[in-house]
């Protein structure tokens, strides 16, 4: 089964056009991605679905890379 | 003193396909893009077919990344590949022009029907967290507008017009004044439309608006036949570049035609029956026709909004009458809805690239399946083959659901 990081990078690689490859922990979905506010909602709500776990508010606000995405499903999703 | 306006792009999105020039040359062959609907099971619905816009004869593959495609609806994505198709047409290059002085404004009567349809799902089976956050900028009828003023930066005047299924021609008569009163020099402007989704086909299958012929849907849209038995719901966009004169002249722009007049009208009678004397609609081509200053015996060919319902089809036949006395037995008339079936908001648009394209070749467009006239449509439909002539002055017609009536003039520059 697909790693979190891989799921996770099928998400915004889907959601945002961009290749794969060019997707690492480190990637910024605002400064590398170019994701504006629209797109940052969407992509948790894709998160949520895809992992199915509750990002409230305030944390999503702090997921700024595909690193702390990955953190915070390990941290907060079920074991799907 | 008003400014001169012509039309120096063409661009078009049809289920007969998308190049101007090749689809001019179908509908001239009679070809109909009526058939079986694939995007959705219709097995439990009235009607099986429609004008579908298939993936063989359009994609927005080098028109709209994939991000963008994820971002706007259907009838953004026709517009969009439609403006596209037509700014280049034109010409044009946007980076050139003072972005204040152009802009767009487009038809649409219903805009992301198949958007509200997808997130109503979603809100239903997932709940109202699962909703997306592109919903509304998705939907929203004026989304086309806004994302072609944003893909040409186009800061002049920007807007969507929704009057049903007179959206297109309302949108290019506001574009026309624009130019003619000095607010713009080029306008993007038209029709875009697919509401050919389930509730669109079950909403306008009930209203018992739509043919019914499943067995034969290449023959179901007969405009002015005696076995005429509703419209064929289509979907697409026609867009046109309007552009004032001599700004088309300066950098030696290829030019179809010159808008010439354009009125408008309502019913003010019944929101979706058509008054069965045209009062209306002949009101809006005598208006036309006067803002033209064109005699009704210097038209040469009317190209109808003629749905193929018994009623409108009728009504709008008294109107001509009305209008052009004796010369309605002499003027060609045609409906290409015969060959794409209706497309709502954006028929306006891709008629009058038709009208045009008449007035560059010298041919007026057959309306096909016109096998028994009605005896009540008694004009010169153009049936079933074109008819070369000499085409000097053309009137575009569109009415719409609301009593909307809109009719524009156009003609060879002088």
């Amino acid at each position: 089964m697909a790693s979190i990081l891989e799921r996770v990078t099928d998400i915004v690689s889907e959601q945002l056009g961009v290749d794969k490859d060019k997707i690492t922990p480190e990637t910024s979905f605002v400064n590398d991605l170019g994701a504006d506010s629209l797109d940052t909602v969407e992509l948790v709500m894709e998160l949520e679905e895809e992992f199915d776990v509750n990002i409230p508010d305030d944390a999503a606000e702090k997921i700024q890379t595909v690193g702390q995405a990955v953190d915070f499903i390990e941290k907060n999703g079920s074991s799907s | 003193m008003k400014r001169r306006v012509v039309i120096t792009g063409l661009g078009c999105v049809t289920a007969l396909g998308t190049g101007v020039e090749d689809v001019w040359k179908r509908i001239l062959a009679g070809e109909s893009g009526i058939s079986e609907i694939t995007m959705f099971d219709t097995s439990a619905f009235k009607v099986h077919f429609g004008g579908e816009v298939k993936s063989d004869v359009w994609t927005t593959e080098g028109y709209i990344d994939h991000r963008e495609t994820k971002r706007v609806d259907r009838f953004t994505q026709f517009g969009l590949t439609a403006s596209a198709d037509a700014v280049k047409d034109s010409g044009l290059d946007f980076e050139k022009e003072d972005a204040y002085r152009c802009g767009a404004i487009i038809g649409s009567g219903i805009g992301g029907l198949n958007e509200i349809e997808e997130q109503e799902r979603r809100l239903i089976l997932k709940g109202p967290d699962r909703v997306s956050a592109f919903t509304i900028p998705k939907l929203m009828l004026n989304a086309a507008a806004g994302h072609i003023s944003i893909r040409f930066g186009l800061r002049g005047p920007n807007y969507a017009v929704a009057t049903a299924c007179t959206s297109a021609a309302n949108a290019m008569g506001d574009a026309f004044k624009s130019i003619q009163y000095d607010d713009a020099d080029v306008m993007v402007t038209g029709g875009t439309e697919a509401a050919l989704t389930p509730i669109g086909l079950s909403g306008f299958a009930n209203m018992k608006a739509l043919s019914t012929r499943n067995d034969a849907p290449a023959a179901a849209s007969r405009p002015f036949d005696a076995g005429r038995d509703g419209f064929v719901l289509s979907e697409g966009a026609g867009i046109l570049v309007f552009e004032e004169l001599e700004h088309a002249k300066a950098r030696g722009a290829k030019i179809y035609g010159e808008v010439l007049g354009y009125g408008s009208s309502a019913d003010a009678g019944h929101i979706t029956q058509p008054d069965a004397e045209g009062t209306g609609a002949a009101r809006a081509m005598s208006a036309a026709l006067r803002d033209a200053q064109v005699e009704p015996s210097a038209i040469d060919y009317i190209n109808a909004h003629g749905t193929s319902t018994p009623l409108g089809d009728k009504a709008e036949t008294t109107a001509v009458k009305r209008v052009f006395e004796d010369h309605a037995k002499v003027v060609n008339v045609s409906s290409t809805k015969s060959q794409l079936g209706h497309l709502l908001g954006a028929s306006g648009g891709v008629e009058m690239i038709f009208s045009l394209l008449a007035l560059r070749d010298q041919v007026c467009p057959p309306t096909i399946n016109l096998d028994t006239p009605d005896p009540a449509c008694d004009l010169n439909y153009t049936p079933n083959s074109p008819q070369e002539r000499e085409v000097k002055c053309v009137m575009k017609n569109s009415f719409g659901f609301g009593g909307h009536n809109a009719s524009l003039v156009a003609g060879a520059v002088r």
